[in-house]
């Protein structure tokens, strides 16, 4: 098989879409705990770009930086989650238009 | 040969996305997740991420991922109602002018970059030696920042989801 | 010589009787009061008497005031001959007045009050005759203004006091406005203030054929001169000022304040000579008001009315004699004037006071038997006034008429017609008061010695005051104007004609005056109506001028645009704010897409900034 190289901006445009399907998703669902994953969405199309521009300057600073990003995701899904799950047990949905006691 | 990898997986990766943001029970789309993460742990193994692409799947699709499966099964929520009402055609159309749009932004991005040289598996390797290295000179504190910060996320993620007594 | 104790000890004066006026008893108030004055007169005479003749100014420098750019203004005081005479005019009547008011004022309240003022009035007086620059002068010319409305509105409970003092300072202020455009001019023009120094530069300036700058400065000099010593068109407050008590009526508005014009000008006689435009003028106005005001009291019924109007009348006459050049003239007629006027509202307020209030002609008459002291020395200042021969009147008006004559004949047989007239009202005036029956119902009594004292000593300076040969005296200052003895006894003629046909008119056929005003019915009202120019002016100026006041100046700028502004500022915090709110909606999702939108913009933005390089 040819083994032509791959040019970088391939995967800079994947990255792009991917962060731009995480933003649809973030704004048009409604289930709390999708939006969630939207984020992570996001977070991992991020981490894709890092590793990409760690292979163009042959350098693993990008991989440590995606490796935090991980690492901050790990914790705010924790957190994030146990928020969620008291959102539930205080309002019995997961549904963020009806958490709207802000409302004026 | 790594063209095709690439290709195959980017594909993957984006029809999961798309699944993910499309499908109407979470269990779904975590699914989905679980398959955009995997392809991207390819991808990384191809741009010479290795210690990535095995943190990849180990913490965030093997750890986080399970979390969410977890909270999902136990909130036991449900899909979701289709809000959404169009006819076919217009979804159809839609599909295609996002398409149309997304591509004209690629031959924008490709044509705005620098020419330089393209991706071949094995040209770099970042492993995990490099990183550790890397991680406990350069980076030290921001490591041990954040290991200051897990212990924050678990102290607050208990206190906040325990059954009051 | 220390010439700063002249006006001192009257504001010395002023305080002790401002402050503890309430508190001390009516003789110690006495005291200050009249004691200063009496201190102030003898410094006077003995700084007069130390400096010999005068033939070159004494000056005393004090302090600078301001320094300013090239603007140097100093207090000093100075004597020459003309400060000479108008400080012994100043304190002398000044302090016979002050005794004459102990008597007067004996049953009134706010004693103390009074003779603060008075003394206050004193100190400015003084700083305005002995100030060396227009600036100085300005501030005893405001200073007087403001002692005159406090005194005429003295009775400040009673609505037409205070209107009367309103009236007056507002006019005032007029004439003040064209004064200080004069003195703005004067700086621009010769770069100082200092009489020495303006009139030194002044000398070496050309007559104005046309107008020119020293035509305007004199012009608007005497516009401040018109408002101060009542002249057309700012006489209108002088009539109503005799709201005030008696005293006020013979020391401010006959003897020392509304003089202060007619010194100011003949202060400045060399910028005047300068320009025979303003002269002419001055020299117009004058005659041209002491005809108006001698008509007009022809025909009013109150006493010290019709002296108020003699007094706007003889006024026209000091500015006579100075338009025409007689400067001595002018200021000898104002020496006279100050004893003959001032004996005649002291002589009037002794009536007054002997009549329990009452000041209107037709109540009184027959008063001679009751009062002779008065009515003698009323007649005393009747006859001055008329310009009978030997009296001090005499001389002074004849100064005057002689220097018009020179001047443009015409002049000269408009005076002439003036002093008869101003003989028949004075005698008028006499006459309704002491021949005849009394018509009245009050009790008369003469007035004690404390009040006829001062009109004695009044009545025989009054006669031989005269004799003080004060045009050769100011000499070196003035150029003295020939004689001319076919004029002078022919204005004699005409005065004691007047005198003959007043006491036709009201002694001898005693109905032919109201006959007389039936049969000029309309002229009659016209007159006694002082031509109703209180009441043009009323409908002129002072009813625009409220009106505009009250809807364009407070409902439109005040109340519409500074509060609206203001108010409105609350306002629109309030509306911004109300629509920033909206933001702020409770709805998660609004939320997300907030975040979205801002991050997008964020992009752009670094992206137009050239990015994170």
């Amino acid at each position: 098989m040819p083994n032509a190289p791959v040019p970088l901006s391939w995967y800079l445009i994947l990255s792009a879409i991917l962060f731009a399907l995480g933003v649809a998703g973030f704004i048009f669902r409604r289930n709390i705990i999708t939006v969630f994953m939207s984020i992570e969405l996001m977070l991992n199309a991020v981490n894709l770009s890092f590793v990409t521009f760690s292979y163009e300057f042959k350098q693993v600073d990008g991989h440590i930086y995606s490796f935090f990003v991980m690492v901050v995701a790990a914790a705010e899904a924790a957190v994030g989650l146990a928020i969620i799950l008291t959102v539930f047990k205080n309002r019995a949905t997961l549904m963020i238009d009806e958490v709207n006691s802000m409302k004026y | 040969m790594t063209a095709l990898i690439f290709i195959v997986f980017a594909g993957i990766a984006v029809f999961c996305a798309i699944n993910l943001v499309v499908q109407t029970h979470p269990i779904a789309s975590a699914l989905s997740l679980i398959g955009v993460m995997g392809s991207l742990a390819i991808l990384y193994l191809q741009l010479g991420g290795e210690f990535i692409a095995a943190a990849q799947v180990i913490v965030y699709a093997g750890a986080i991922m399970v979390l969410f499966v977890f909270v999902i099964m136990l909130l036991n929520a449900g899909a979701e109602a289709v809000s959404f009402q169009a006819s076919r055609f217009v979804r159809y159309l839609g599909a295609l002018l996002l398409a149309a749009f997304l591509g004209l932004i690629s031959l924008i991005i490709q044509a705005a970059l620098p020419k330089t040289e393209g991706v071949l598996f094995g040209t770099f390797q970042g492993t995990a030696l490099d990183v550790g290295r890397k991680l406990f000179t350069t980076y030290l504190l921001p490591f041990e920042v954040t290991s200051v910060l897990i212990l924050i996320a678990i102290v607050g993620a208990i206190v906040l989801a325990r059954k009051e007594v | 010589m220390n010439l700063w104790l002249i006006p001192i000890l009257p504001l010395l004066g002023f305080l002790a009787n401002g402050l503890f006026g309430r508190r001390i008893p009516k003789a110690l108030i006495n005291l200050f009061a009249v004691g200063s004055v009496a201190l102030s007169f003898a410094w006077v005479v003995k700084t007069l008497l130390g400096l010999g003749p005068i033939e070159t100014k004494y000056v005393e420098h004090y302090f600078t005031w301001i320094q300013s750019g090239m603007l140097n203004i100093s207090v000093d005081f100075a004597v020459d001959r003309l400060t000479a005479v108008m400080l012994m005019i100043v304190t002398g009547v000044g302090l016979l007045i002050h005794i004459y008011a102990v008597g007067y004022m004996e049953h009134e309240g706010g004693y103390y009050r009074f003779f603060a003022y008075l003394n206050l009035f004193m100190f400015f007086m003084l700083v305005l005759v002995l100030a060396q620059n227009y600036l100085l002068l300005f501030v005893g010319w405001e200073g007087v203004g403001l002692c005159s409305y406090l005194l005429i509105g003295f009775y400040l409970t009673e609505q037409f006091a205070t209107n009367a003092g309103n009236k007056a300072f507002i006019v005032n202020r007029i004439g003040d406005f064209g004064f200080s455009l004069a003195v703005f001019l004067i700086v621009r023009q010769f770069g100082t203030l200092d009489f020495a120094k303006v009139f030194d530069a002044a000398k070496g300036m050309p007559a104005e054929a046309s107008a020119g700058i020293l035509t305007a400065i004199t012009l608007l000099l005497l516009v401040g001169a018109t408002g101060k010593s009542a002249q057309i068109p700012l006489y209108v407050w002088l009539p109503d000022a005799m709201a005030g008590p008696t005293p006020v009526s013979a020391l401010i508005h006959a003897a020392t304040m509304v003089t202060a014009g007619v010194y100011m000008t003949a202060r400045s006689a060399t910028l005047f000579m300068k320009a025979p435009i303003a002269m002419d003028t001055v020299a117009v106005i004058g005659l041209a008001t002491a005809f108006f005001a001698a008509t007009i009291g022809l025909t009013q019924m109150d006493i010290k009315k019709v002296f108020a109007y003699s007094t706007v009348s003889q006024l026209g006459y000091m500015f006579l004699g100075v338009g025409v050049g007689a400067f001595s003239a002018g200021i000898f007629h104002l020496m006279t004037h100050a004893f003959f006027k001032a004996l005649l509202f002291l002589g009037a307020g002794a009536v007054i006071h002997g009549l329990h209030g009452e000041q209107d002609l037709r109540e009184m008459g027959g008063l001679f038997k009751h009062m002779k002291i008065t009515a003698i020395t009323l007649l005393c200042a009747s006859l001055a006034i008329s310009g009978v021969p030997g009296t001090s009147g005499f001389f002074s008006k004849d100064a005057i008429l002689v220097a018009a004559y020179e001047r443009a004949p015409w002049m000269y047989w408009v005076g002439v017609l003036t002093a008869g007239i101003t003989a028949f009202y004075v005698f008028r005036a006499w006459f309704m008061t002491f021949m005849g029956e009394y018509r009245g119902h009050a009790h008369p009594h003469e007035s004690p010695l404390v009040m006829t004292g001062p009109l004695m000593i009044l009545a025989v300076l009054s006669l031989g005051g005269g004799f003080i040969n004060v045009p050769r005296f100011l000499e070196p200052m003035f150029a003295e104007k020939a004689e001319n003895q076919t004029l002078a006894w022919l204005s004699a003629g005409v005065g004691i004609l007047g005198i003959f046909l007043a006491w036709i008119f009201y002694v001898a056929k005693r109905g032919l005056a109201d006959s007389f005003a039936k049969a000029f019915g309309g002229l009659y009202t016209l007159v006694y109506n002082k031509y109703f120019v209180d009441e043009v002016y009323d409908a002129a100026v002072v009813e625009p001028l409220i009106e505009g006041s009250r809807t364009v100046l407070w409902r439109g700028i005040d109340a519409g645009l500074i509060d609206g502004t203001v108010n409105g500022v609350g306002q629109r915090s309030r509306g911004i704010g109300s629509i920033l709110r909206l933001i702020q909606s409770g709805n998660i999702r609004s939320y997300a897409a907030w975040v979205v939108l801002g991050s997008i913009v964020l992009l752009i933005a670094i992206g137009f900034a050239g990015g994170l390089r």
